[in-house]
């Protein structure tokens, strides 16, 4: 076979250029990959460490939390009951409120205050977490004292109302997009069996967008679940096997935060807590993850 | 279809009917009347406003912002302009019912997508929306079909049952007047010809207004026919007479072929 002509030879140089930038792509995947199974080994390795001394049927049973004392007690409920009850005052303010605001923007409001309301709910969730801790503190609890004088001045149901205003705008948001993308077909295929606008919004189209509203819930639960600051700063950090909001408790997280700012010697089994800990918490928010996944997968063809 | 007289008691009557998209004026000053029981067929090339001439008589332009009537469409038996700002659109939908162009049953069972208007009406008596929804998917020719798997949703079913699906959900509520869009563009010879079939046999209950792409199928199934042309109405007539002698040059041309 002759030489190919110029016109179509192979550019080495193009040549070059892509095989750099494809070497590139493939490391910037590479390294989140990589970190992320590193994270999960050192949660799983050091939590191995951990569970070498203390029984799993202790840290699922047990009733105290005492890693800090001489009479030491592993039981992650207590840990657990903080996260689920300080969380599940956060999804009771958050779904309904997130999923009314979701509707009237997506079906109601004007096209002049969506443009508005939009950006501004993105600002809400742009607030440091830190700043909805101190309101907490500082606003909400001696708010909510005024009603309930018993109520301490550390405690969860203000943690967790406050943490439900901080998610409103992730579960409004999500579930106005999937609002939106409900084809306008269905909503005039409504309209014109003579439905009125709450009718059609309530009737076809939460229903049509429902995976998406479901995975706007589940990611906000999510979040309910990570979240730190809040909890440290209002939440209080006294680990207390309640589920009773009036009162003070530390979540998963709080904790995590508490021994990290060292209150532990390093290498000591009460410092190896947090990792057991943290594993619990990855392993609450993945199963979040695959019934969000499975909601998405079910519902995926509803229009 | 010779019968047919202009002694046919009117339905609905447009009358000096204009319509405007924000600036643009998308019907200017139709007349035109909607015999009772009939099928009365729109015709045109694409874009000559078919579509937005049918969506005024179920007010659906109320929908969107900056849409505008001028004119009126006369409603019988009440004799009222259907377009007046007194009368309430959700009131006209409630008598006046619509099928689109492209099936668009609800993500629901096939239950609930015929039993949706009767529920927006507030009906909830199990044994009243059981009989309407039979009868009116038997009016749809699809009661056979499904009357074993009306739990199903109703998007597992073809394209064709599921046009059938939207027509026995817009004929649930018993309509005095059906608007058809083109209802069976999205559809295969087969499911066409069922359609029409349905069309054909509604009449004897319903008066229809169709939009059709398809100048065979206002020629089967309709009594009467309107050419119409960038926004207005060229002519209106019996079926027969405005396909074998019409008496405009522009539509001779239109259904000749020899348009454009
Ligand atoms: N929502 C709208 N806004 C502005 N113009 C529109 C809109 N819908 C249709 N039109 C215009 O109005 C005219 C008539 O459209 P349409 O009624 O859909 O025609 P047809 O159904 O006969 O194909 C077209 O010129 C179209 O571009
Ligand atoms: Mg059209």
């Amino acid at each position: 076979m002759s030489e190919p002509s110029d016109r179509l030879k192979k550019d080495l140089t193009r040549h070059f250029k892509e095989r750099v930038i494809e070497a590139v792509l493939f490391l910037a995947a590479f390294v989140s990959v990589f970190t992320t199974t590193a994270i999960v080994y050192i949660l799983v390795s050091e939590s191995w460490v951990f569970f070498q001394h203390v029984p799993l049927t202790d840290f699922l049973f047990d009733t105290q939390w005492t890693p800090l004392f001489d009479d030491a007690h592993y039981g992650i409920m207590v840990l657990l009951s903080g996260t689920i009850t300080s969380s599940a005052v956060a999804v009771l303010v958050a779904i309904p409120l997130g999923t009314l605001i979701a509707i009237y923007l997506s079906e109601f409001a004007p096209f002049s205050v969506r443009e508005v309301a939009k950006p501004f709910l993105e600002l809400l969730g742009g607030i440091p977490t830190i700043i909805y801790g101190y309101f907490a503190l500082l606003f909400l609890t001696p708010l909510l004292q005024k009603i309930y004088p018993d109520l301490p001045g550390f405690n969860l149901l203000s943690a967790g109302i406050v943490m439900g205003i901080m998610i409103i705008p992730y579960v409004a948001s999500l579930s106005e997009d999937a609002m939106r993308a409900v084809p306008m077909a269905l909503r005039e295929g409504s309209y014109a069996t003579g439905a009125t606008r709450l009718q059609t919004a309530l009737r076809v189209v939460v229903p049509s967008a429902i995976s998406g509203i479901a995975s706007a819930y589940i990611l906000g639960i999510s979040r309910a679940v990570g979240e730190t600051m809040i909890l440290a700063v209002a939440g209080g950090m006294q680990p207390n096997l309640t589920f009773n909001p009036a009162q003070p408790g530390a979540t998963i997280t709080s904790f995590i935060v508490q021994v990290a700012l060292g209150d532990l010697p390093h290498g000591s089994i009460g410092y190896q807590t947090i990792f057991a800990a943290g594993l619990m918490l990855m392993l609450l928010t993945l199963v979040f993850n695959l019934i969000g996944f499975y909601m998405r997968k079910k519902y995926r063809e509803a229009y | 279809m010779n019968s047919i007289t202009n002694e046919a008691p009117l339905k609905a009557e447009a009358r000096n009917l204009s319509f405007y998209y924000g600036n643009f004026q998308a019907l200017k000053n139709i007349n035109m009347p909607i015999y009772e029981k009939k099928v009365t067929s729109l015709i045109g090339p694409s874009g000559c406003g078919k579509s937005t001439y049918l969506r005024c008589f179920n007010r659906m332009h109320d929908l969107y912002p900056g849409n505008r009537y001028e004119g009126a469409i006369d409603f019988h038996p009440d004799h009222t302009d259907l377009l007046s700002k007194k009368v309430d659109p959700i009131e006209v939908r409630m008598r006046i019912s619509m099928v689109f162009q492209k099936p668009n049953p609800f993500p629901k069972s096939i239950y609930e997508n015929v039993a949706y208007g009767l529920r927006v009406r507030g009906e909830s008596a199990r044994s009243v929306i059981d009989d309407k929804v039979e009868a009116a998917l038997r009016g749809a020719a699809l009661w056979g079909e499904v009357k074993d798997r009306l739990k199903e949703l109703g998007a597992n079913l073809s394209g064709g049952q599921q046009q059938r699906l939207c027509i026995a959900r817009a004929l649930a509520t018993d309509p005095e007047l059906m608007l058809f869009d083109e209802p069976t563009s999205a559809l295969d010879p087969i499911a066409t010809a069922s359609i029409e079939e349905l069309i054909s046999e509604l009449k004897e209950k319903v008066t229809i207004l169709i939009v059709t792409h398809n100048m065979q199928q206002a020629a089967r199934i309709s009594d009467y026919t309107a050419y119409m042309y960038i926004g207005e109405m060229v002519e209106f007539g019996v079926t027969d007479q405005i396909f074998i002698k019409p008496k405009r040059k522009e539509t001779e041309d239109y259904i000749t072929g020899r348009f454009g």
